[in-house]
This record gives structure tokens, C-alpha cells and sequence, in this order.
């Protein structure tokens, strides 16, 4: 019977160490966090006050116990030994593994500006991060977020609501400009306005000023923005000192196969930390599915991962924006849904009128749809004309 | 001045009995007039002519009183003046123009829609006192060769039956009519007349498949302009099977040998017969054997006999098999012309047209003149005829008549050659125009405007084309400072010097001076005797019921049939059986213009739009103009999409103009497939203009030739050719206001209910830049949008304070635009529901059945609750009456009706 570690107790890591536990084996969760594996995708619900923190919990240690799986919590694993097939742990020594699935995840980015160590100044990434900008957010005060992908406006959206003032500075032209087109990222920058979140595009940070703690942060253009508290968000580069150090073949993320195992065999890589053909998720969806091959390859059966599309939503005040697929393609065709009064946008991107990529602002509801028809490449043709106005109406109206 | 208002008791509130301007069947109208302008219609159960029946126009008059659109004051050069400075300017325009070159250097062209009695006055003015035959009306176009051909037979312009023969006989041939659509009550009067006599027989000699022919026994798909030979064969048939009437021929008729000779000449039997009309020879049997064998026959004829260079001998030849069975002036017997126009006849009673006197008095007979001018105490009358309507437009446009009246009609669309029309107006020294519409294609080019009064606001008479003369009542006020044409005409006159033969105060004194004319000399010689009535009382006049003349001052009351034991006029004595060689039409088809164009009416238009296109609901049946063809003429050309019509140049036919000089005509229109038309043949509605859509004016494409004898415009036989509109992009527009029909190449507006204007676009540009240019139209505003540039899809609203304000889609392909019926109902929410805003560029709301354009007019019924019904187990036209109320008003749908019925009856699963 295999022992099966896994390394990194977030959502991946957890579901893969739960099917695996599933399958009989034994199976060792280890977590440099002190708490039990939680949703990370859904601290920004936490933070906005939409759910407890008790409900960001995924697993009870007696469901994992039940489950077979051994959870050690706390736990940092310094060392990956391949030649003895064992880990090394800063508390728990060294454990023996028959496979190694690493679950790493990325580590948030911090800009190397004057004051980016002070006090106050957050990543947006832990419970125990959402814990202190909840903790900050009690006094009112002000709040500055640097970086507007997705995370900077979950974060800036979650801290105006409990009660902070707050700015949100982003280094290009538009906001989740991977994700949205001009015309959306506008639509977005007015809806945060309305809910007194205020944006500065080309904003370049110079210092983050404080003493003992933070109190403002200087851009270039010589504006000082007063601040309480400052998060950055400003990007995640994929958790990959381990596996360096081991000796896998590592690019941006651990290089992984079909069936998620790495340059050796018996050590495997799933989430943020991996990469397969070049491409290293950032979204929880991809990260499950990876996970899911893990515990399959590791039980014997071979099912090639096939990536879904990538699709991004952001969910502000009511007014959701999704993406998926291609969104700024110069040469693609375009079909553009305004309705800005209402706050109503959406953009499709199609080649041979097959649909690549797909953007919503307001009403995402026919997200999956457009994700399954970009992932299933069909010739939509007859169609086309019924695209912008979702799956229920280009349904019904299909002969 | 004589100012005082025509009212009368009518306004009160009390329904006025009147009768419906529109076609020649001259329905009873009863009206109640409201508080707010307007007035609910009804048909006046009392009438003869309809019994209370109505037509889905007549029916939707109620929709047509408003005063957009009006002539409210009179204008000289667009601005607005008085009364007396207008009069004042034509008088004196037309008095110099005659002092500087002469009597015919001066005309009027006046309308069927004309009362008898401004109709007289204008005659008078004309023949009387400006001394020129040039007066000529547009019943030049509709009724000409059924008063040449009835003057050839007869001796005078009479129509020998009436209704009731629609009903009395045993077969009715529709020749050259489309009655269900053009006179539909009496198509109803028929069909109503054969449920109880399932016996009687309706044959159909057009070339279209026709709505009416929905209801016939027999349908001949004549090859255009083959009526001659029709009927010159079937004379011969009745010759060679023993059904002359050898006593009347003998008796009462001259020249049927002659007639005869001609005719079996060309015509020897039903198979050369068939073989020169190109029908089936079998049909062409049984037409003949039916005809033969048929005593009580009516033959009915309309535009398609009329309208043509052989039009006159086409009567002629109808007539002349009536003649030699003597089958004619005999219950359910006889050759019957129906007219177009509401007062076409009473035109021809008062004789204004270019070639006749008045009352029936004639040019070439001396002892005429003299009665009429004496009668009139004239100062002379023109020795010879004026031009005649085409004729007189190439004589304004070449200069030999240089101050035209134009009354209540609309030259530069309806006449054929209308760019020439158009442009013998641009250079006419003295244009003046009477007419209750301030835009009209004809008014556009008016120096001289006079408010006329419309329909419900004038007073007079009409005669229907059973000869019966009915009041038109006024039940509204004169709006603005309309005036009664008559009054017009006296007013001008009197500044000319003839007070004392314009004197009149009322409509009456016109008509009793009509009346008296009318016995004036005759002593029988005249059929056409109203004398009785001269002696009318004002209140008489106004109380006077419907009247079939004659009513001559002395003697029994006459038969209400002429002819059927002779007696034709005193003259001849005799009925002539006229030789009706067989012409081919003015212009043959050739390999570059290889089909034959033939225009006329649809079913819910009337003539140039002027009222009819007030009423959204008639305009639902047809918003653009149709082009129709047999689906192996349309080839490449797809059902809905646009196609330009050409007819080859220079076709003028007589000396009066250099041949070779017409502008080619072309014109858009949308196409329709359509297998019911003849191989070989299009049609065309007549009623498009500038107004509602400039591109789709046919008559500019239509040829100028006419008839030798009645001077009628061919009107149904222009050769042409088809070819695609080269659109890049096809769309619509919808607002809250007409904004004109300059937005695009091809630009058809409308009415598509009280509050919303629709406009049919398409251009030969780029689409995005018109994208844009067309919502510029609206100044800065926010509209949302839908672009999809590469399939050329282009789609916006302009949404204010949550009301839908205006819509615009394009597409490349027209079939790719949604039914608008659903976002002109978006229109009437104050504020539109999130879902219905959401779906609203997709045209067409998230769930529920699409609103549809309605078959039935009437009560707005659509073919989906039409197919329910049948699906639901109706089986007949009148079981889907029961059901829905559709065709149960004034039954024009009912041949589409019955189209739907056998579509999905023969589709169900055995």
C-alpha cells in the first residue's frame, strides 16, 4: 500500500489528499498553516461580511480523521529527500512517501518599495491576512490597495464595505486589464465609484510612508494618498523553492505531465505551483480538476488533464464581471453588447465563428454557457446572431 | 367675401349619412363624429350600394380624419397668405397667360375625387369662360376607354346594369378586376349571392392569381393585353354554337357582320384562341362553352381592360359579345364597368375631360355647343379638344401651356413618365395647387397652394358606377381655412370677370344648375337626364337620398337598365358592334427587357397614400411597395430582397414629344415571390411616393403609350427588366417621429401605430458609417448598442428616463432583421421592464409568442391565432370567423383565409 504525503493543505491540496484517502490509501496532509484546509477562494466573501469565518472551513479535522487522512497543520516542509523518498518537516521530522504530491501554491508578490515591510501593509492572500484587514478595518480609517486585477478590487470591495475609505491603485490603463476590455473596465471604475472606491490608473507607487506603522503611500506624480492600511495585490508568482531545490525540472511552475507527475515519477504537482504545457492556473477550478487527475494517476488510472478554459469572475455589489478565454485579440471578430445605462456589457470574441473568448459585465449568469461553448469550439453560425443574449434565448430560439 | 362655413346639423353628434371617398362601388357611410375630430364609421345598412357592408379601407376611415399633414392656409411660394392674395394671384397669373398667349395656353387637371358639383365648376370655369378644352382629369387613367368604348358602342358613355345584375346572374366573368381587393363589397356581394345559388359560376381573366380568384370556378391566366382576342374568339364560339340573338342583332344593332368578319379572321376558335392569349386551350373551352350556355351573364371589367394602349377596343369587344346574344340592360346580364375613383362617373356626367362638353354634350356636335353655351350664357367655347393627361403634361413641359390648375390630385406620381411630369412642372411658369395635403409629391411643386376641404368636411354628390347619386355630407369643420373646391373655382373666376356665371352660394345651386343642363335640349336625345332634380329645394337637396339616373323632368319613371330592348340613343338609334382588330401592346418585351410590368392596386392602399397612409393598420398588410414575380422569372433573386425595376428609354409614343428623350426609368422595390403571377409578368402597387417611399415610384418606370381612342396611359404593359439592388446593408428605424425618407438609398416610411414611425432602409454604402449617421439623427445621446462587424450586424436604442424612444437594426441580409411588430409594442411602456430591455436588441421578447402582422385588417387577426383555429377544428372560412373574428367585417382576407385553411388542411397528417 502506498503512503501518499501531500505537500500545501489549500483547495487542492486537500481535495486531492481527501480523493486519495478516498481510494484507501494513506494519505499525510501537511499545512504550514495553523488552520484547517478553508476555502481561499472565498475570503473575499468573508471579508466582505457576506459569510463567517466559520464557514470558510472545507474540512473538520474529524472529517479528514474519518476520511484517512492524517492532517498536520503548522507544519513546514523544509526538504524534499527523492533519493530517500521522504519530506522534511520543520516539526514532524522526516516522513517516507511512496508518492509526493506537491500543492504549493504561489506566494503573493511584494513590491520591493521603500516601506513594503511596515506595519499595516498586507498581502491579500491567508485567513490571517483577511483576519488583520478586518481587524484594521474596525477603526474606519483609510485604505489603500495597490493592484487592480482581480484580488486588489475583491479586496478594496470587501474593506470599503466594512466601512474604510478606499483607493485602489493600478500601474496600467484599466482595471483586470487581462481580463477586461476598455469599455468594461470603465463600466467597472464607475460601479466601484458608486460604492466609494476610488481608482488611479497609471498609478505608479513610489514609497509606502510610515514609521512604526504605514500612513500613506507616495506615487510618483508627487500625490500622497493617507493610508491605515495597505494591501498589495499586486500578482502571485508559483511556490517552486521546494521543488528547486529537489532537483525537478522546474520552469515557472513545477513541469508537470498529462497525469500531473513531475520530472520524477513519483512526485506530483497540482494547483498554483504547477505547470502543464506552459500553462500555470491562478484559479481555483483548474486547480480541483488537477487535483482530481492526481488522486486518479496515483490510483493507477491514467486520465490525461485536459485544461478547461480559464474563466475569472468578480462578483461587486450585485454586478458581477466574468471573463474567459480570449479577450483582447486584435485580428478576432467582435460582438459588443452595450448597454451602459443599465450596466450592461458584454463582448464576444470569435475566429471562424467559433467562440474564443468571452466577457460580461452586469449580468454573468450565462458565464458557464459562453465557457462551454468556448471550450467546445463549435461552428456557431446559425446562431450568432442569438449569442449575446445567453444560452436560455439562443436556445429558444434554435429550430 | 363669401365666407360662410358650410356647416350644418351634422355636427351635432347625430351619424351623418354620407359616402366613402374611395373606390367606384360608392359605399353608404354612416359617420358620428366625436368631440376630438375624429368619427366613428359604420356602413349605412340603408344604402344600395352596400347595405351596411364595408371594406377594411372604408372600415379604417375613422384613422385617416387627423390633420397631420394638412393644408391649413393658402401659400404662395411655401408662405403662407390670405385667402384674397391667393385668388387674386391666380386670376391674374392665368389671365395674363391667356392675354400674352391664348386660351390653350392655360389648363386645369382635376380627379375623380372630386364632387359633381366642383367637378361642374370646373368644367364650366374651363370649357366656359377660360375658353380651352384643356381640362382633363385623372379618370384619364381609370375610366377613359370605358367612356371611348361605351360612346363607340352606344352612342353616349352609359353603363347598362346595375348591382343587383352581380347578384341576378348565373355566371359573372371578373375581367381584368381584382375585386376581392379593389372593390371588395362588391366581391362580397357576389360571393353572398353565389352561397345561396351554389349554381352561379365566377370566372377570372387575369393574368396575376389574384386574391380573387380565390373564390372563382375558373381562373384564365391571359398573357397581358390578349383581352381582344378573348373576346373576339369567344364572339366567334357564340356565332358558331347558335347563341346570337339574331332579333336583337337584328333590331337594335349595327355591324356585326363586320365585327364578326374581323373576328374569326384572328380568332377562328377556342384553340387559336388560347394559343393567342397563351392559356391552357381546355380552360379555354370551358370559359367558352360556359358563356355559351349562360344567358344571365354578367361580364365586369376594370383597370386591366382599361388601362391599356388597346383598352378601348377591349371594351368594345366585351360589349360586343353582350350585343350578339342580347345579353345586355337585362336582370343578371350585361357588360358592366366598375371605376375606380369615387366620383369617376360624375365626372363624366359634367363632361371634364379634355374631350367631352358637359352633361353628356359633345365636340363634334354642333347643336351641342350651342345648347351649352347658351345654356351657360359663355362667351365661347373651345372649338376642338384639349390635351388629354399625358398629352397635356409633355405640353406644360414643352411650353405650349404655361399656367396649370391641379386639383385634388397628384400628377407627379401618378401618371406615367412621372419624371417628366415632375419636370414639365419645375419649368411651368404658373403652378397652382388645390389640395387638402400639405406634402405631396404634386403640392411639393405648387407656387400657388389652396387649402381644399377633405372628406368629411365637403358637401355635394357622387355617382357610383351603378349610376346611383348619393350626398357626400359633411360631418367635420373645415379645417384651418379650408374651402370647398367650388368656391375656389367661383372665387377665381368671379376676379376674372365672370361674376355672373359663378354666383352660386351652396353646392345645391350647382347641382340644380347641373340637373337642368343636363335636360337642357335633350328631349330624349341624351340618356344622361337628371332634370328631375333641378327643381330640388336646399333642404331636398340635403335630405336626398341615394338616386339612380336617369331622372328626366317629364315622362314615367325610366327602366333602371338600359338597353335591354335597345333603345340606344336617338342618334344612332342602333348599338354599333365596333371591329376590334387585335393590336399587340405599344412595346414588346425584348432579350434585355424581357418581362412585362403591370401596376395597380392593393388591397388595403388607396391611390397615392394621401389618406390611406395615415392609418397604420392598412399599412400593415403591405408596409413597402411589392415587387411580384413568378418565382422562375425572380431566378437569382431572393424573396424579400430589394430589386431595382428598369424599363428602356425613350418611349414616348406620339409626335407631341421627341422620342428618345425620356429619362430611363428605374425604381426599387421589395420583391415577393410569387407563384400565382403569370411566367413572364410583374406587378407593382401604383400607390408609393415621395412621401412614404421615393425609390419604390414605379410610373416613373411605367411607358407613356395610350389608347388611340380614349387617350388612357398603358398602364399594364411595360417591358422591363430586374436586377438585385446592390445593398451592402438592409435595417429599419423606429421612432416617435417621421424622419423623412431621405436616410438611406432606399427608404420606405410608414405609420406603424399612433406614436411610432417605421422606416424600411437599405443602402449601397458601407453599414457602420450609416450605423452611425443614422443615430447622429438624434443629437448626443446614450444609446445602447450591438455590433457585430463582421457579420455586418448593427443594432442600437435610445432609451430616455426608461422609455424606448427610437431602435435602429441592420443587418446584411434583410430575412436576418427581426419582425418589428414587438418592438413597436416595446414603445408603449412608459418604462420598459429590465427583461424586456434586456432582449431588446434581440428584436424579439425572452418568451411568448412574436406579435405578427395581422391577415385580417380589420379585427386585427394574426395568422398564428388563425392557424389555432383551424388546428382547433375550423374547416371553413366562416368556422375561422366564428373563432376569431377574422374576414367577419368587410371579408377581403377572406381569400387568404381560405389560402391558410388549405395550407394546413392539406399539410395535416392523413
Amino acid at each position: 500500500m502506498h503512503r501518499i504525503v501531500v505537500v500545501g493543505a489549500g483547495p487542492a491540496g486537500a481535495r486531492c489528499a481527501e480523493r486519495l484517502a478516498g481510494r484507501g490509501f494513506a494519505v499525510t496532509l501537511i499545512g504550514a498553516e495553523r488552520d484547517m484546509p478553508y476555502d481561499r477562494v472565498a475570503l473575499s466573501k468573508f471579508l466582505a461580511g457576506e459569510i463567517l469565518e466559520a464557514d470558510l472551513l472545507t474540512h473538520e479535522t474529524t472529517s479528514l480523521k474519518d476520511a484517512g487522512v492524517s492532517h498536520l497543520a503548522g507544519t513546514r516542509v523544509v526538504a524534499i529527500d527523492r533519493e530517500q523518498s521522504r519530506v522534511l518537516t520543520d516539526n514532524h521530522g522526516a516522513i517516507g512517501y511512496s508518492r509526493l504530491v506537491l500543492a504549493l501554491g504561489s506566494t503573493p508578490v511584494r513590491l520591493p518599495f521603500p516601506g513594503a515591510d511596515l506595519p499595516g501593509v498586507v498581502m491579500y492572500r491567508t485567513l490571517d491576512d483577511v483576519r488583520l484587514m478586518i481587524e484594521t478595518a474596525r477603526a474606519g480609517g483609510r485604505a489603500v490597495v495597490i493592484g487592480g486585477g482581480l484580488l486588489g478590487l475583491e479586496a478594496a470591495y470587501g474593506l470599503a464595505k466594512r466601512g474604510m475609505t478606499v483607493s485602489v491603485l493600478h500601474a496600467v490603463d484599466r482595471l483586470m486589464e487581462r481580463q477586461l476590455d476598455h469599455a468594461a473596465a470603465c463600466l467597472l471604475t464607475q460601479r466601484l465609484a458608486r460604492h466609494g472606491i476610488a481608482t488611479h490608473l497609471t498609478a505608479k507607487t513610489e514609497t509606502i510612508e510610515g514609521d512604526a506603522h504605514v500612513n500613506a503611500v507616495r506615487l510618483a506624480d508627487g500625490t500622497v494618498l493617507p493610508a491605515d492600511l495597505v494591501v498589495m495585490a499586486v500578482g502571485i508568482r508559483p511556490e517552486t523553492a521546494l521543488a528547486k531545490a529537489a532537483g525537478l525540472d522546474v520552469k515557472r511552475g513545477v513541469l508537470v505531465d498529462d497525469t500531473m507527475a513531475s520530472s520524477d515519477p513519483k512526485v506530483f504537482a497540482i494547483g498554483e505551483c504547477a505547470e502543464h504545457e506552459g500553462v500555470v492556473c491562478g484559479l481555483v477550478a483548474p486547480a480541483y480538476a488537477q487535483a482530481e487527475i492526481a488522486a486518479w494517476s496515483i490510483a493507477g488510472a491514467l486520465f490525461g488533464y485536459r485544461p478547461e478554459t480559464d474563466a475569472t469572475a468578480l462578483k461587486v455589489a450585485g454586478t458581477g464581471v466574468w471573463s474567459a478565454g480570449q479577450i483582447d485579440l486584435p485580428d478576432a471578430e467582435t460582438i459588443v453588447y452595450d448597454d451602459t445605462e443599465a450596466g450592461e456589457y458584454r463582448k464576444l470574441l470569435l475566429r471562424d465563428d467559433r467562440l474564443i473568448g468571452a466577457m460580461l459585465f452586469g449580468d454573468t449568469s450565462d458565464g458557464p454557457w459562453y465557457q462551454s461553448l468556448i471550450s467546445g469550439g463549435l461552428q456557431l453560425r446559425a446562431t450568432r446572431a442569438a449569442l449575446p443574449f445567453g444560452a436560455a434565448f439562443a436556445l429558444s430560439t434554435r429550430d | 367675401m363669401d365666407f360662410s362655413p358650410p356647416m350644418t346639423d351634422a355636427m351635432a353628434g347625430e351619424p351623418v349619412r354620407t359616402t366613402c371617398p374611395y373606390c367606384g362601388v360608392g359605399c353608404g357611410v354612416l359617420a358620428q363624429s366625436d368631440s376630438a375630430g375624429g368619427a366613428a364609421i359604420a356602413g349605412d345598412p340603408l344604402h344600395p350600394a352596400n347595405f351596411g357592408r364595408l371594406c377594411s379601407k372604408g372600415s379604417a376611415l375613422g384613422e385617416t380624419l387627423s390633420l397631420d399633414g394638412r393644408l391649413l392656409h393658402p401659400e404662395i411660394d411655401a408662405k403662407r397668405t390670405d385667402w384674397n392674395t391667393a385668388l387674386d394671384a391666380v386670376a391674374a397669373g392665368f389671365a395674363a397667360t391667356i392675354a400674352e398667349h391664348g386660351p390653350d395656353s392655360v389648363a386645369l387637371y382635376v380627379s375623380g375625387q372630386l364632387l359633381t358639383e366642383d367637378y361642374y365648376a370646373a368644367n364650366k370655369f374651363a370649357k366656359g369662360f377660360l375658353g380651352t378644352g384643356n381640362i382633363d382629369s385623372n379618370s384619364r387613367l381609370c375610366m377613359a376607354s370605358a367612356v371611348a368604348g361605351h360612346k363607340r358602342a352606344f352612342g353616349e358613355d352609359i353603363v347598362p346594369g346595375t348591382y343587383e345584375d352581380l347578384e341576378l346572374c348565373d355566371l359573372i366573368v371578373l375581367v381584368g378586376s381584382n375585386t376581392a381587393w379593389c372593390h371588395p363589397v362588391l366581391y362580397q356581394r357576389i360571393l353572398a349571392a353565389r352561397e345561396l345559388r351554389p349554381a352561379m359560376k365566377i370566372v377570372v381573366v387575369d393574368p396575376r392569381r389574384t386574391a380573387t380568384c380565390e373564390g372563382a370556378d375558373l381562373h384564365l391566366p391571359i398573357a397581358p393585353g390578349t383581352d381582344v382576342a378573348l373576346f373576339s374568339g369567344l364572339l366567334v364560339h357564340l356565332a358558331d354554337v347558335g347563341a346570337t340573338d339574331s332579333r336583337y342583332v337584328a333590331d337594335a344593332t349595327t355591324g356585326a357582320a363586320d365585327a364578326l368578319a374581323i373576328a374569326r379572321a384572328q380568332t377562328p376558335d377556342a384553340m387559336a384562341t388560347a394559343k393567342a392569349c397563351d392559356v391552357d386551350p381546355a380552360l379555354m373551352r370551358s370559359f367558352f362553352e360556359w358563356f355559351a350556355a349562360t344567358p344571365r351573364v354578367v361580364t365586369m371589367f376594370s383597370q386591366g381592360v382599361n388601362q391599356s394602349s388597346s383598352g378601348t377596343d377591349k371594351v368594345n369587344a366585351i360589349i360586343n359579345v353582350h350585343l350578339l346574344t342580347g345579353r345586355i340592360g337585362k336582370p343578371g346580364a350585361g357588360p358592366f364597368s366598375v371605376t375606380g375613383q369615387p366620383n369617376a362617373m360624375g365626372g363624366r356626367e359634367v363632361g371634364a375631360l379634355a374631350n367631352t362638353l358637359a352633361c353628356h354634350l359633345e365636340f363634334n356636335r354642333p347643336d351641342d355647343a350651342r345648347t351649352l353655351q347658351a345654356f351657360w350664357s359663355a362667351p365661347g367655347l373651345p372649338a376642338k379638344p384639349g390635351h388629354a393627361a399625358v398629352d397635356l403634361f409633355r405640353a406644360i413641359g414643352d411650353g405650349r401651356v404655361r399656367a396649370v390648375w391641379i386639383i385634388a390630385t397628384n400628377p407627379a406620381i401618378s401618371l406615367p413618365e412621372a419624371a417628366g411630369v415632375r419636370q414639365a412642372l419645375q419649368r411651368c411658369n404658373l403652378v397652382v395647387v388645390s389640395e387638402c395635403v400639405r406634402d405631396s409629391d404634386t403640392t411639393d411643386l405648387g407656387k400657388i397652394r389652396l387649402p381644399a376641404e377633405a372628406w368629411g368636411e365637403k358637401d355635394g354628390t357622387v355617382t357610383n358606377s351603378e349610376r346611383v347619386i348619393s350626398r357626400q355630407r359633411a360631418f367635420l369643420p373645415a379645417a384651418g381655412e379650408a374651402r370647398p373646391d367650388w368656391w375656389m373655382i367661383a372665387q377665381v373666376a368671379r376676379r376674372m370677370g365672370f361674376s355672373d356665371a359663378f354666383r352660386w352660394t351652396s353646392p345645391a345651386d350647382i347641382f340644380r344648375e347641373h340637373a337642368a343642363l343636363s335636360g337642357a335640349g335633350n328631349n330624349g336625345s341624351r340618356l344622361f337626364d337628371i332634370s328631375r332634380l333641378a327643381a330640388m329645394t336646399n333642404a331636398e337637396y340635403d335630405a336626398m337620398a341615394p338616386t339612380r339616373w336617369p331622372c328626366p323632368a317629364t315622362g314615367a319613371a325610366p327602366d333602371a337598365r338600359f338597353f335591354g330592348a335597345g333603345g340606344f340613343p336617338p342618334r344612332t338609334g342602333r348599338a354599333n358592334m365596333v371591329p376590334t382588330p387585335s393590336r399587340p401592346p405599344f412595346q414588346p418585351t425584348s432579350a434585355a427587357f424581357p418581362l412585362v410590368l403591370m401596376t395597380g392596386r392593393i388591397r388595403d392602399q388607396w391611390h397615392t397614400m394621401t389618406r390611406t397612409g395615415k392609418s397604420p393598420r392598412l399599412l400593415a398588410h403591405q408596409p413597402e411597395p411589392m415587387l411580384s414575380v413568378h418565382p422562375d422569372d425572380a431566378q437569382a433573386l431572393a424573396d424579400g430582397s430589394l430589386v431595382t425595376v428598369a424599363a428602356p428609354t425613350g418611349t414616348a409614343p406620339t409626335g407631341t414629344a421627341p422620342t428618345g428623350t425620356t429619362p430611363a426609368g428605374i425604381a426599387t422595390l421589395r420583391l415577393r415571390h410569387d407563384p400565382g403571377l403569370r411566367r413572364g409578368s410583374v406587378f407593382a402597387p401604383m400607390h408609393w411616393t415621395d412621401r412614404f417611399c421615393p425609390a419604390g415610384r414605379i410610373n416613373p418606370v411605367v411607358n407613356a403609350a395610350f389608347d388611340p381612342f380614349s387617350f388612357q396611359p398603358e398602364l399594364k404593359h411595360t417591358p422591363v427588366r430586374l436586377a438585385a439592388f446592390p445593398a451592402q446593408w438592409h435595417g429599419f428605424l423606429l421612432a416617435r417621429h417621421n424622419h423623412g425618407t431621405d436616410l438611406a438609398e432606399y427608404t420606405a416610411v410608414l405609420p406603424a401605430n399612433d406614436t411610432v414611425w417605421r422606416h424600411e432602409l437599405a443602402g449601397t454604402g458601407a453599414a457602420e458609417p450609416a450605423f452611425g449617421r443614422l443615430r447622429e439623427k438624434f443629437g448626443e445621446a446614450a444609446w445602447m448598442k450591438l455590433n457585430d462587424p463582421a457579420s455586418g450586424l448593427f443594432r442600437a436604442a435610445l432609451i430616455v428616463d426608461g422609455a424606448l424612444q427610437a431602435c435602429l437594426f441592420i443587418s446584411k441580409d434583410p430575412s436576418s432583421l427581426p419582425l418589428r411588430e414587438w418592438l413597436v409594442a416595446c414603445f408603449s411602456s412608459p418604462v420598459l421592464t429590465p427583461r424586456d430591455r434586456r432582449m431588446l436588441l434581440a428584436g424579439r421578447p425572452a418568451e411568448g409568442p412574436m406579435p405578427e402582422a395581422p391577415v385580417c385588417v380589420c379585427h386585427g387577426v394574426g395568422a398564428t391565432a388563425i392557424a389555432a383555429a383551424i388546428a382547433a377544428g375550423s374547416t371553413t372560412v366562416a368556422a375561422i370567423g366564428a373563432a376569431t373574428r377574422a374576414g367577419t367585417n368587410c371579408g377581403s382576407c377572406k381569400p387568404e383565409l381560405r389560402t391558410l385553411l388549405h395550407g394546413l388542411l392539406q399539410t395535416e397528417p392523413a
